[in-house]
């Protein structure tokens, strides 16, 4: 986190020819984004993003993205530490696991969720049993979300664990703290930066989830219509205006964008 | 304050650890040996940070380790200093030294008065605020000595405390270990390569070599007359076996007077310095197999031109007097200085 970057080679050490193809990897990245600036009625955003369906849309995915990064950290925390600490052929097993949803289409995930959660799914059963069924609900949003959003946050702060605890816990152990102390005062704040770049990478995934939910949540507005449903919803000629889903992707890019600087600039502070 | 008992054996595919040793309340043993010779292994397993394969560690009447019980690290009242600081970063200094008493549970006013107090102890009075990125490593090390003392351990290992000092620091930091080792008459183990270490720091020291103990005794008696050629050569002299005739042992490299009765085997102790070289046609034909610049003079290592049991010396030259033709594979005379050299039997 804190390694300091080698000196930039002078002189240039890549052949010149490879530059063509990288400015047209930059064009292809940014060009898109570009484009939507143009067709935004500026004038009109603050009231497109004001509507109620918009205003519905943005206060959903807020709340379920919170939540979401909560469960995440809930689970994620402990997955984390026990990857970290877990002997090699286990931790190999559990990584693979852990990556599966970040390669997986969210959409597969979405229809897999949707079977286990479904009335004759495994957990279905279960939940029917005793009253509720969580398809199509504002819960199978924040379920969607913590599928997608899990790994990053695990695989984040797996990496941080891994350089923070080792010896300096073994140190604070010869101090006399136990587990719970090192955890608490040493491993945890030494992998502070990545577990704060984490939670706000699960975020950000979390607020942008549109496949898997679709599956499993479905698009009622207020219920289970967050930004990007509506966005899709807007382009399909229901719900939220046009100019609204517009605005929308503005701003989910803008946030984007805010996330991404304040990571870099607040690492670049906490790089002692 | 209680004695430190151990008796343990740890066994990897390549490695082997056999070692016994007892550290009577108040004092100071030293660990010396080669790299891998297991010094750091057995600190970890006397802290609780390895498990031993079988044997026991005992605090005074209490099991630290055996009989299926292994006493975790944080109840082992057994502190670890090592080679690298280990500050943690994200703590000032002051928090740093606080951190054993509160890791016991001590209130944090009283944890933080103490350990400004620790800190003045090892000369870092008023730096509590500091983070520990901001200091030297020398600091850094007397931070790490605090911080280990203020948890007030009944043992304190050090594994290699000065091996990543540079040579302004290192016997600065090597005063201070001393002195608040003496001063808190705190049981501890010192691990190093550096013979200084043990001579200075230390009442016994202990020799490793491949995970066994092949020397052990007080500190003056082995300085003054290893046992094993192993040892003197880890102490950079040489010893030389020999054997008393009229009033002088006889050794491959020329008599040395002795009151040794007649018959008896000896060692004869040589320090680099008691090695005189000469010209080619004085004293015993030697070869010089290399040379290394040393403080003060050139250290070389001669090998008998005779080839006598592929006897070899170490060799302090003082550049000013060497022929023009001291080279690598060049022969040379030596003698030894009677007045500098000492004769043990057995």
């Amino acid at each position: 986190m804190s390694s300091p970057r080698p000196a930039r080679e002078p002189g240039g050490r890549i052949p010149p020819v490879l530059l063509a193809p990288a400015v047209v990897a930059v064009a292809l990245l940014t060009l898109p984004l570009l484009a939507l600036l143009p067709r935004v009625d500026w004038a009109g955003a603050p009231q497109a993003l004001t509507s109620p369906e918009a205003l519905a849309a943005v206060s959903l995915s807020l709340r379920t993205g919170l939540v979401a990064v909560g469960c995440c950290l809930i689970l994620g925390i402990p997955l984390a530490l026990v990857l970290a600490r877990a002997p090699g052929p286990v931790a190999a097993v559990l990584r693979v696991l852990v990556t599966l949803p970040l390669v997986l289409p969210p959409l597969v995930g979405g229809l897999a969720l949707l079977y286990l959660f479904g009335r004759q799914g495994w957990l279905g059963q279960a939940t029917v049993a005793v009253g509720i069924s969580v398809p199509f609900t504002t819960a199978a949003v924040v379920l969607a979300q913590t599928f997608v959003a899990l790994p990053f946050l695990v695989i984040s702060l797996e990496g941080a664990l891994r350089t923070a605890g080792g010896r300096y816990a073994s140190v604070a152990a010869t101090l006399g703290a136990g587990r719970w102390t090192v955890l608490r005062r040493i491993t945890l704040p030494r992998a502070m930066p990545g577990l704060i770049a984490g939670t706000v990478l699960a975020f950000a995934r979390a607020v942008g989830e549109f496949g898997a939910t679709a599956m499993v949540a479905g698009n009622a507005p207020g219920r289970t219509q967050t930004i990007p449903m509506a966005i899709y919803t807007a382009f399909n000629g229901a719900g939220v205006s046009r100019d609204s889903a517009l605005a929308l992707a503005v701003l989910l890019v803008v946030v984007a964008l805010v996330i991404l600087i304040g990571l870099r600039d607040w690492r670049r502070r906490e790089a002692w | 304050m209680s004695d430190l008992h151990a008796e343990v054996s740890l066994e990897r595919p390549d490695f082997r650890l056999h070692v016994e040793l007892e550290v009577p309340a108040g004092r100071v043993l030293a660990v010396v040996g080669p790299n891998a010779a297991g010094k750091s292994t057995l600190l970890q397993v006397l802290a609780g940070l390895a498990r031993p394969t079988s044997g026991s560690v005992r605090l005074g009447e209490r099991v630290l380790t055996g009989d299926g019980l292994h006493v975790p690290p944080e109840r082992r009242g057994i502190g670890l200093l090592g080679q690298d600081p280990l500050l943690f970063g994200h703590l000032s200094l002051l928090e740093n030294v606080a951190f054993g008493p509160r890791a016991a549970g001590m209130r944090r006013g009283p944890a933080r008065e103490s350990a400004a107090r620790w800190l003045e102890r090892v000369g870092m009075a008023g730096l509590g605020d500091r983070r520990p990125s901001t200091i030297s490593g020398g600091q850094g090390q007397r931070v790490a000595l605090a911080r280990a003392l203020a948890a007030q351990p009944q043992v304190l290992l050090l594994d290699e405390p000065l091996a990543a000092m540079d040579a302004e620091a290192a016997p600065e930091i090597r005063q201070l270990l001393g002195d608040q080792l003496r001063a808190t008459r705190t049981t501890a183990i010192v691990v190093s390569h550096d013979i200084l270490d043990a001579a200075l720091l230390a009442d016994e020291i202990m020799v490793l070599r491949d995970g066994e103990v092949v020397e052990h005794g007080r500190v003056a008696q082995v300085l003054a007359a290893p046992a094993t050629a192993f040892t003197a050569a880890l102490m950079g002299v040489t010893l030389v076996p020999g054997r008393a005739r009229g009033g002088n042992v006889h050794t491959v490299w020329g008599p040395v007077p002795s009151e040794i009765p007649d018959g008896v085997r000896c060692a004869v102790r040589v320090p680099p310095a008691a090695v005189v070289v000469t010209g080619e046609r004085d004293g015993v034909p030697a070869r010089v197999r290399w040379l290394e610049p040393a403080a003060g003079g050139i250290r070389a290592r001669l090998i008998h031109a005779d080839g006598a049991d592929g006897a070899e010396l170490l060799a302090d030259v003082d550049p000013a007097q060497v022929a023009p033709g001291l080279e690598v594979g060049a022969t040379v005379g030596v003698r030894l200085d009677p007045g500098r050299v000492s004769v043990g039997a057995g």
